[in-house]
């Protein structure tokens, strides 16, 4: 059976934190790419964070449209054109600790010569009933260039703390 | 000096680096302008709960029942 979901790479935050995770000399050789996060910030607030991501290190051509809820009833919306895609969460130091947000980022069609979109989906966790977020977010990336990195930080500039992960994996179609 | 890892896909070697001048002030500007904006968005958020909130209770005034508010 044809190898169709690849762990490309993987990291881990160590001791101290990290401002960001980067995966540079992204292989074209992939239909899709599929980023999984655990991740978890130094803010002490009870909450979440944005998390910002960009392609290539640019800083223009985004957009996205946000659906998320945070009561379990009520589903609200969002839009933006900011320099890098931030409708993606993580969980701040002030929730339970030890726990992380959990999200997927899937990129169809990466190394095309199309504008890029792609779907972020996030959950943070804090084992009560405050607090959370669920997101989900179509993003697009108006470039023509292949995507060969991209790069993940807190866009309030808080480190990312010890244990948060991210891992890139590589779909073929065949 | 803020640090980032940086994962090689090519090599699957991480390192860990200084962040440069121009990806701090970067950061630092993207923090602030992102902070404004998600101030404004609270408060429109808050503005338009309270309208919410208002426009029900007008509405229960004239004589609707909480579920005939609901579905509206």
């Amino acid at each position: 059976m044809a190898n169709t979901f690849v762990a490309i790479a993987t990291t881990t935050v160590g001791s101290g934190g990290q401002a960001a995770i980067e995966f540079t000399s992204i292989p074209a050789t992939y239909t899709d790419l599929v980023i999984l996060t655990s991740l978890r910030n130094a803010a002490s607030d009870n909450g979440r964070f944005n998390v910002k991501t960009t392609f290539n290190g640019s800083s223009s051509g985004y957009s996205q449209r946000l659906l998320y809820g945070t009561d379990g009833s009520t589903v609200d919306s969002d839009s933006g054109t900011e320099p890098y895609i931030h409708f993606y969460y993580g969980n701040q130091n002030g929730t339970t600790a030890s726990t992380f947000a959990n999200g997927m980022i899937y990129i169809p069609n990466y190394a095309g010569s199309n504008n890029k979109s792609a779907l972020f989906d996030s959950v943070t966790e804090n084992n009560s009933s405050s607090g959370f977020i669920t997101a989900m977010t179509a993003a697009l990336w108006s470039n023509s260039s292949a995507i060969t990195s991209i790069k993940m930080e807190d866009i309030l500039a808080n480190n990312l703390v010890q244990y948060s992960t991210a891992t890139l994996y590589g779909i073929k179609n065949s | 000096m803020p640090t980032k890892l940086i994962v090689d896909c090519s090599t699957g070697v991480t390192t860990e680096v200084e962040l440069t001048a121009e990806e701090i002030a970067q950061r630092e500007a993207d923090a602030a302008a992102f902070a404004v904006a998600e101030a404004e968005r609270i408060a429109a958020e808050e503005a338009k709960a309270a309208a919410k909130a208002s426009a029900e209770s007008k509405l229960a005034a004239l004589g609707l029942s909480a579920e005939e508010i609901a579905a509206l």
